[in-house]
């Protein structure tokens, strides 16, 4: 290789010359937006990671405090709440909060475009003006994958559908913005709507899933139909209840 | 240029170090040159496999360290003369390990041999992976019951992602090779059947070997099944995949307890 670093003789001087880079990325995160009273949203939320334990390990979180006014020592408290069940946040939303010192993760403003993730959407109001932008700005793509998704992997699609020809295995899961459509055998998790979308639907041609949710609502193996084991079906959601229906 | 084949399965206890041994050997009596390397850094277990524990003096570790040569470390094995045998270090953990030095080994024994067996620890940590690493093929060794099966899936997928031929957009030969198979079980539905497991993994198969006292036997004497009952069922299952590891077409025989009798043709041919 020719040298082209810059000569480093002087020891006293740095190398300067090389910059700092900056660049600007965007991520898509999960928000939590807990509700009052508190200890009834933790409760259910220990409900949701019983039935999929490890959903939030790897994946720290933005807290959605958009809706809730509460103060410094309280929003230390349910961040503490939410370490204590491995889930941890690396920002806050919150719109009328100043600073909240240095204990706390810092806060985050200008979230827009994509319409953020709510657990239990149907426990709240009405999107008001309060949300800046339509959802409409994200480009709905569609992710096409041609091999089966192994035990272990996750596939995580925000916008728009998943398909995958092949099967999915135990131990895996697709988490896609928009439905799920499996040409093979659902073994695994599939997720449909994760970021607000209660149109979103599952179909997979041999339903031998551990959990299918659809927008937050979801049902476990134990929870589903025996006579739609095994068969192809859709799911969908339909006055916040997930049926599952046969397709033949 | 040889070809490296990684044994894996995730799971322990399935059958890993003996079918590397079995495989091995029943190759390196087609003439082969074959190594066998044992990556099982700590928990050793394929030199006893191939009755050679007493003639370690060198191992992995101290090549990938530069403080022997490979062929002072490479044990010949006594009843085939092509055979032979990288132990792993007993002493050492899977720390002791880099990837460079591993590459180092392996393409120097690429360059010696026709085939280079990686008998990969169990688990998907760093020990499994650096096993499966530069691996051309993969035999994923599973049992016929729902936990093998996932573990094998799930090795699968870190051999779609984190070997040499994924990272560069090729992908390793894998093939199923289902042992400790009990057709009378399997009949009963005690165990998942053939069909099961192959559609769950929806990968090509290898072989399948019979549950057979005689694979104990050969682990207990220290010598690959196919070298010390070569016509005992599983030697014969062993000896087969073998061929269809060099590429040769042959139907897959569903074994059957009673020879002979209940023996039938399974209508699926191996890749």
């Amino acid at each position: 290789m020719n040298s082209i670093a810059p000569v480093q003789n002087a020891q006293s001087e740095p190398v300067q010359r090389k910059p700092i880079r900056f660049n600007a990325r965007s991520f898509v995160t999960f928000a939590l937006a807990p509700e009052a009273p508190l200890t009834e949203w933790f409760a259910r939320l220990d409900q949701w990671t019983e039935n999929s334990p490890g959903f939030f390990a790897g994946r720290p979180v933005v807290l959605n405090l958009n809706h809730f006014t509460l103060d410094a020592e309280e929003i230390g408290d349910l961040v503490d709440g939410l370490a204590d069940r491995g889930i941890r946040v690396f920002a806050i939303e919150a719109k009328d909060a100043e600073d909240l010192g240095p204990d706390l993760p810092p806060l985050l403003t200008g979230a827009r475009a994509i319409p953020v993730e709510e657990p239990q959407p149907a426990h709240r109001p009405a999107n008001t003006n309060e949300q800046a932008e339509p959802a409409r700005t994200v480009e709905q793509k569609t992710l096409i994958i041609e091999a089966p998704i192994r035990s272990g992997q996750s596939i995580f699609h925000p916008h728009g559908d998943v398909i995958v020809l092949g099967s999915v295995g135990s131990g895996s899961e697709i988490i896609a913005g928009g439905s799920v459509h499996i040409y093979g055998t659902l073994r695994g998790r599939a997720f449909a709507g994760v970021m607000g979308n209660p149109n979103a639907r599952i179909f997979c041609q041999k339903n031998e899933a551990e959990l299918l949710a659809v927008d937050g609502w979801y049902r476990t193996a134990d929870d589903m139909e025996p006579s739609s084991r095994g068969r192809a079906i859709q799911a969908f959601l339909d006055n916040e209840v997930i049926w599952v229906s046969a397709l033949d | 240029m040889g070809k490296v084949v990684v044994v894996t399965s995730g799971k322990g206890g399935v059958g890993k170090t003996t079918s590397t041994a079995a495989l091995g050997a029943a190759l390196a009596q087609t003439g082969k040159r074959v190594a066998l390397v044992d990556f099982d850094v700590g928990l050793r277990n394929l030199d006893l496999i191939m009755g050679a524990e007493r003639r370690v003096v060198f191992d992995l570790v101290n090549v990938t360290q530069g403080v022997a040569k490979l062929p002072q470390a490479l044990i010949r094995d006594k009843r085939v003369d092509t055979l032979f045998l990288l132990p792993a270090s007993q002493t050492r953990d899977k720390d002791a390990l880099t990837e460079e030095g591993v590459a180092d080994v392996i393409s120097a024994l690429r360059e010696k041999f026709d085939y280079v067996f990686c008998d990969s620890p169990a688990g998907i940590e760093r020990g499994a992976q650096l096993a499966m690493r530069y691996a051309d093929d993969a035999v994923i060794v599973t049992n016929p019951e729902v936990s093998s099966v996932r573990d094998s899936d799930r090795i699968i997928g870190l051999l779609d992602s984190r070997t040499l031929k994924a990272e560069r957009g090729e992908s390793v030969n894998k093939h199923i090779l289902v042992t400790r198979f009990d057709a009378a079980r399997a009949a009963r539905g005690e165990m998942l059947n053939i069909n099961d497991v192959l559609e769950i993994l929806s990968t090509p198969l290898l072989g399948i070997i019979p549950e057979n006292q005689g694979v104990l036997r050969a682990s207990n004497i220290g010598s690959p099944v196919t070298l010390s009952e070569p016509s005992n069922a599983a030697a014969r299952a062993y000896i087969d995949a073998a061929k269809r590891l060099e590429g040769e077409d042959l139907p897959v025989v569903l074994p059957f307890q009673r020879q002979g009798f209940f023996d039938r043709l399974f209508g699926r041919r191996a890749a």
